[in-house]
């Protein structure tokens, strides 16, 4: 219970940070468009089940969508790498996921290096889906990548920057 | 029939991944459709509640600039008060009126609607802005959405107190405008690059333009009232393939600031839209 209680108040902060303070930073540039709410999926406890991780992507994506005005849009991106995750981890980590419990994905739990990749592996791909599925309706090739990279880079600082923040306690006691 | 429940009990997982995904991108493509319906009602009501609730807070800390733009319409305003002006004196001149009708009498065609804006967005490549005043107060979507300074958007979705508005800096928003000098049809659009720059393209280039021209709403548009300022031109680039300009037109409302709106209804829209689809009919 507590468990839950902790992740719906920190999905809501989340979110709170993405739509009022992140999507009100004026514009950098075109390319630069710091997306974060996804961290939610990636801090997920281990030993989630692979449905109901699917599930939380979806609706943690609708709700984003409702204050992006883009229905599907981050919800299809937020399903992909919820599907994605539990694979990386077991590709990541010697162990079985099961036997983590609680913990969550951390650099304490998982490793500087295992951690770092977890980050990046599911950064990218979260912004290729995402990108590419803006690109199809407009756009060219050059604001694929050059809004790939950008953003990627942004999110995995913004990222960095919460964890150096942030002592997440891998237990919960 | 036992392998294929095997198959459905392994593959869950994937096949329940399939299904979400399958459901968000039919959400996504067929994106006007389906706004229009119970999720597009249930996310303005919810999304703009919350919205609402920051604005409060925000929209304090701009009041002076928001005072500073309503005091300088209203002296426009003012100015076109009745005591304002003179008439001349005409007393000891006899008129036969020969009219029986006044001829001269104006009817009104548009109708402004005061409007706060509650969620405004200028870094996506889709931006919205949505306005607390929905189809309980009036609102239909297609109208016209004008700041203090010149234009802002068309309202494409209505819910019970909310509407959404697709701001000109939208990919797909496209409006019809004319030079306020030297008339010449052309298009606004966005490119997604600059928030305070959009594109005006199609003016052929027998126009003579010049640097600092204002770009207005078009006589013809059925939506928007005619000679609402849209932008000044800032950057002139002749298009090699046509025989048309490519101007980039500053934007004459601050997108970053707005905080106001008026939504516009046009009174004789529904005779137009009768007209017109009798001639389409043939």
């Amino acid at each position: 219970m507590s468990l839950l209680f902790k992740n719906i108040i920190r999905f809501a902060l989340i979110l709170f940070i993405q739509i009022f303070v992140l999507n009100r930073i004026p514009p950098l540039h075109q390319f630069i468009v710091p997306y974060f709410y996804f961290v939610f999926i990636l801090w997920l406890p281990f030993k989630i089940g692979r449905t109901v991780l699917l599930f939380i992507g979806f609706a943690v994506g609708m709700v984003t969508d409702m204050f992006f005005k883009t229905p599907g849009l981050h919800a299809a991106a937020c399903v992909l790498i919820a599907y994605v995750r539990p694979f990386l981890i077991n590709l990541l980590l010697p162990k079985e996921a099961t036997d983590w419990g609680n913990e969550e994905p951390a650099k304490k739990t998982m490793g500087a290096v295992p951690y770092g990749t977890y980050l990046v592996i599911l950064t990218l791909l979260h912004h290729f889906y995402l990108i590419l599925l803006e690109w199809m309706q407009f756009g060219s090739f050059l604001y694929f990548i050059g809004k790939l990279v950008a953003t990627s880079l942004v999110s995995l600082l913004l990222i960095m920057i919460t964890d150096l923040f942030l002592n997440r306690k891998s237990k919960l006691r | 029939m036992r392998n294929v429940f095997l198959f459905l009990k392994r593959y869950s997982v994937f096949i329940f991944f399939l299904v979400l995904q399958g459901l968000a991108l039919s959400m996504l493509f067929s994106y006007n459709r389906f706004h229009q319906t119970a999720y597009g009602m249930f996310s303005n009501e919810v999304a703009g509640n919350l919205n609402k609730r920051v604005n409060k807070v925000e929209s304090f800390f701009t009041l002076s600039e928001q005072n500073q733009a309503l005091r300088k319409q209203n002296a426009v305003l003012l100015s076109y008060l009745p005591s304002g002006s003179v008439i001349p004196e005409t007393s000891f001149q006899l008129v036969a009126d020969t009219i029986a009708v006044d001829s001269l009498k104006s009817y009104r065609q548009y109708q402004y609607f005061d409007a706060k804006i509650i969620s405004n967005s200028v870094f996506l490549q889709q931006n919205h802005i949505v306005l607390h005043r929905g189809s309980a107060q009036g609102i239909v979507p297609n109208m016209a959405v004008v700041g203090t300074d010149g234009l802002i958007g068309t309202v494409i979705s209505v819910s019970e107190n909310m509407s959404v508005v697709m701001s000109l800096l939208h990919r797909q928003s496209k409006v019809i405008a004319v030079l306020k000098k030297g008339s010449g049809l052309g298009e606004v659009s966005w490119d997604g690059k600059d928030p305070r720059f959009l594109l005006l393209s199609k003016i052929p280039k027998t126009i003579v333009v010049k640097k600092g021209d204002t770009v207005v709403s078009s006589p013809y548009s059925d939506k928007f009232p005619p000679g609402l300022p849209i932008g000044y031109v800032e950057k002139i680039d002749q298009d090699q393939e046509t025989n048309t300009y490519k101007l980039k037109v500053r934007t004459a409302v601050d997108f970053y600031a707005v905080q106001h709106a008026y939504i516009v209804k046009n009174l004789l829209q529904d005779e137009m839209d009768r007209l017109k689809s009798t001639v389409i009919k043939e």
